[in-house]
């Protein structure tokens, strides 16, 4: 393949990828994501190649492994195009019946299609709820390219953006077009791209660099990483039109090394861009050189900060600096690095593209655009969701999340991962974006979405992300380390049910010194986790301290188990079930649990037949006392056996 | 550059640390982790100050922030107090042997759970062995809260220890020359080590 020289040799290209290509042929494409690679979407893409060949039909349907559609919760997805047919959690014995029915006799498969709560059946991709209210600019081309080409991704327009900046546009016009639009950061903090930008082009030097992170650590949290390994071209084309802006040559991706697929991709994509004139010396024939290189991150979250993302870029331990340089300025061995998350830098070709008045029109006041959020936890459809800015939080959880699982009752919603905080009820109309979300004591973060349901403690969940962050906290300054650790060691007690009155004071006066004294952003939002539930739950933390009580029966050493003798029907299943051997009883005896023995693990209570719901789960008050051994079971009327 | 520290006007060349401008006018900011000879580590902040310019005011460490034109620099606020008084606590609850520094905060009574190692990670030795003696005998092992000190075997074994011992010194816990001493080099003949290493070996 020559390399591109021009403008015109791009457009060429095109031309010539989409003369091969009819709008119309089938196209059977299967989302090959982390999440249905797991769930075997290869094997599906496999049984798809030899069911068409089969059928005779290789030359007349096109098969095609994408990037993640962001439905992980009903994957395998596949979706079949021109008509854009959607199939959820396909599996290989159901292809033959996909080719059969729907390339051959144009049918669709009933039993693979979505299925709403009312029991009715949606076939088409855009028509689902999940896919529906979701405005998808970014995320949007994962569906239709294979990550692993580099004609797909300028089939659909790609790099037309970097030939636009290229040669029609200055740097200052691409600089100007970029903070016009109001870019903000998508990886954590919200800083506007194009000041950003600004500041590292204006900082003296001649070798400066530019750098994706795309070190993604939240628990939760896999929106880079599916832009990574879905797109990775779109990444790509954001980091040269920014190294053109600021004058870079030389630019990083820091991806973790346990995204062995984006590693790959993004792999495969410099090499493809390097073969067409895309990077490398003289782009497009512009005269303008620049290269990347990958450097695998080897997992710690604090690598995230930029200036221990810097460190570490430089050979040594990820730890943050302690000076108050910003690394746009000093950054990889002190010159002057403009570090932008996976997101920002794919939102940089449409802004060029569609111009700056184009993406302010979609968001709010202080925040354009669209995010990508993960949506994780107790919701119905998880999976990732780009929605604009602004959104509120119910119609994200309600209206695409479906809602909450087995139809329990929602309790909060994390956003912004560990470090950010939980939100209840009452906030759920908040809009969301960057402002909203730090007014009420979260953040937008790199844009984690946990949802909770009634059955989760707010105290294990401070606990559980004050865990996280002692063990990814670099352990250099003392407030981080120390303040993080005690915390965690209060955490535990008042969850052991050994809290002492004063406990939820001394929890908020470590928040105080540790978000106002830590040397970095790992330690300063530390304590948004146990701030939001103080603030929102407190009564939760009361119960536990006060009455020894968790109210949402989650935390062991507060919660009984006890079989209520009026209602067990000694159908022995606790007892064969529950793994120390702490229930006894026999055929028509009531049976007893050994509190002595109990481990309080609840399987007897999940397993007890919801038409006997004998276990009962107590906390805050003593177990009753048990029948005396050998009692009788009193047999439910009409159930005689 | 002319600043103001407590007070008094100040004058300090580019590039110098509140805390240097601080000491040549006689103010005392304490630290903990800050050595004159090695890099500035920012590490115990305890050397937090306030600062205020153009209206804003923050909290900075002086052993890194440098020292800019018309900066109102205040070494002692309620805040920086609290600061100060709470790291001592937190500090505490590794190193007991700071509870004579703490008093003068009027901690009496430490509330933290306590797991002493009498380290409390200032990094002193680390970076002085690899900063002036250029001889990396010591390192950092662990993260977060499992983030301790440690000798590199090899180094050691070496021989540079041995006469160098300059790390003693900079402990501000004590912990170096009352544990570490009796482990590594007392009564151990490096010939006598790399003669284990090699029997072991074999």
């Amino acid at each position: 393949m020559a390399k591109l020289r021009s403008p015109a040799d791009l457009e060429k290209k095109r031309e010539q990828i989409l003369s091969q290509r009819d709008p119309n042929k089938p196209c059977v494409t299967i989302c090959s994501g982390t999440g249905c690679h797991v769930l075997g979407s290869d094997k599906v893409a496999e049984a798809f190649v030899s069911e068409i060949s089969k059928n005779g039909l290789t030359a007349k349907v096109d098969v095609r492994r994408t990037g993640c559609h962001g439905f992980c919760e009903r994957g395998p997805v596949v979706v079949m195009f021109p008509e854009g047919t959607c199939y959820l959690g396909v599996k290989p014995t159901d292809i033959p019946d996909v080719v059969s029915q729907t390339l051959v006799d144009k049918q669709l498969v009933e039993r693979l299609l979505y299925n709403d709560s009312a029991g009715k059946t949606i076939a088409h991709e855009r028509d689902i709820p999940f896919y529906k209210f979701q405005s998808r600019l970014v995320f949007g081309n994962n569906t239709r390219i294979d990550p692993k080409s580099i004609d797909d991704y300028i089939a659909l327009g790609g790099y037309s953006a970097l030939a636009k900046a290229l040669f029609k546009m200055s740097p200052e016009e691409v600089l100007g077009e970029v903070k016009k639009s109001n870019l903000r950061g998508r990886g954590g903090g919200g800083f506007p791209a194009g000041v950003k930008w600004e500041t590292t082009r204006n900082a003296p030097g001649d070798i400066k660099y530019v750098i994706v992170n795309a070190d993604e650590g939240d628990p939760g949290a896999f929106m880079d990483r599916s832009l990574l390994e879905g797109n990775p071209h779109s990444v790509l084309e954001g980091l040269i039109i920014g190294a053109y802006t600021i004058g870079s040559h030389e630019g990083f991706i820091y991806v973790r090394q346990e995204y062995p697929l984006a590693v790959e991709n993004v792999s495969v994509a410099l090499e493809q861009a390097r073969k067409y004139g895309l990077l490398g010396k003289d782009i497009l024939g512009s005269g303008f050189d620049f290269d990347v290189k990958i450097h695998r991150g080897a997992g710690a979250f604090v690598s995230g900060e930029s200036s221990a993302l810097m460190t570490a870029i430089e050979g040594k331990v990820g730890e943050p600096r302690p000076k108050y340089i910003r690394t746009a300025v000093s950054g990889v061995w002190e010159r002057p690095s403009n570090l932008n998350n996976v997101e920002t830098w794919a939102t940089v070709p449409l802004i060029i593209n569609k111009g700056a008045d184009w993406f302010t029109s979609i968001g709010t006041k202080g925040s354009k655009g669209t995010k990508i959020f993960s949506l994780v936890g107790k919701v119905n459809n998880t999976g990732l969701v780009e929605v604009p800015m602004g959104m509120s939080l119910r119609d994200i959880i309600y209206k695409i999340g479906g809602g909450i699982r087995k139809d329990k009752k929602f309790k909060a919603v994390q956003t912004g991962g560990p470090s950010g905080g939980c939100l209840p009820e009452s906030l759920l109309d908040l809009p969301v974006d960057y402002d909203e979300l730090t007014k009420v004591g979260s953040m937008m973060g790199s844009g984690g979405m946990i949802v909770m349901d009634e059955d989760t403690c707010m105290v294990d969940v401070a606990r559980y992300f004050l865990n996280f962050l002692a063990d990814e906290s670099c352990g250099k300054c003392v407030p981080c380390r120390a303040g993080i650790d005690q915390m965690v060691k209060i955490l535990n007690r008042i969850c052991e049910g050994k809290g002492q009155p004063g406990d939820i004071e001394l929890l908020e006066e470590i928040c105080e010194i540790t978000r106002d004294a830590s040397l970095c952003a790992l330690g300063q939002t530390a304590p948004n986790p146990v701030l939001s539930t103080v603030q929102f739950f407190r009564d939760e933390y009361k119960a536990h301290i006060d009455e020894k009580r968790c109210p949402a029966g989650v935390c062991k050493a507060l919660v009984s188990f006890y079989i209520d003798p009026a209602k067990c029907q000694a159908c022995q299943i606790c007892l064969k079930n529950c793994p120390v051997q702490a229930i006894s009883g026999a055929k028509n005896i009531v049976h007893i649990i050994d509190q002595a023995k109990c481990t309080k693990c609840g399987t007897c209570y999940e397993v007890c037949p919801q038409r006997f719901s004998a276990v009962v789960k107590v906390s805050g008050k003593p177990v009753p006392a048990s029948p005396p051994p050998g009692t009788e079971v009193m047999r439910k009327k009409g159930k005689q056996e | 550059m002319k600043l103001t520290i407590d007070g008094k006007e100040v004058e300090a060349e580019e590039g110098k640390t509140i805390l240097e401008a601080a000491k040549s006018a006689g103010i005392t900011i304490p630290t903990l982790c800050y050595n004159e000879k090695l890099v500035p580590y920012g590490g115990c902040r305890f050397c937090t100050v306030e600062i205020s310019k153009g209206g804003r005011t923050r909290l900075v460490v002086s052993c890194v922030y440098n020292v800019e034109d018309g900066l109102v620099v205040k070494t002692v606020t309620p805040k920086v107090i609290k600061i100060r008084k709470m790291l001592l606590e937190l500090m505490l609850a590794s190193a007991p042997v700071l509870s004579e520094l703490a008093k003068q905060y009027g901690i009496e009574k430490p509330r933290f759970q306590s797991e002493v190692t009498q380290c409390i990670l200032c990094g002193q030795c680390v970076r002085y062995c690899a900063e002036v003696k250029k001889a990396n005998a010591l390192t950092f092992v662990g993260r977060g809260v499992n983030r301790r000190v440690a000798f590199v075997d090899e180094v050691v074994n070496r021989g540079v220890c041995m006469d160098c011992r300059q790390c003693y010194g900079l402990c501000p816990t004590g912990k170096i020359p009352r544990e570490t001493d009796g482990a590594y080099f007392e009564g151990i003949r490096i010939s006598d080590v790399l003669a284990q290493r090699r029997a072991k070996k074999h």
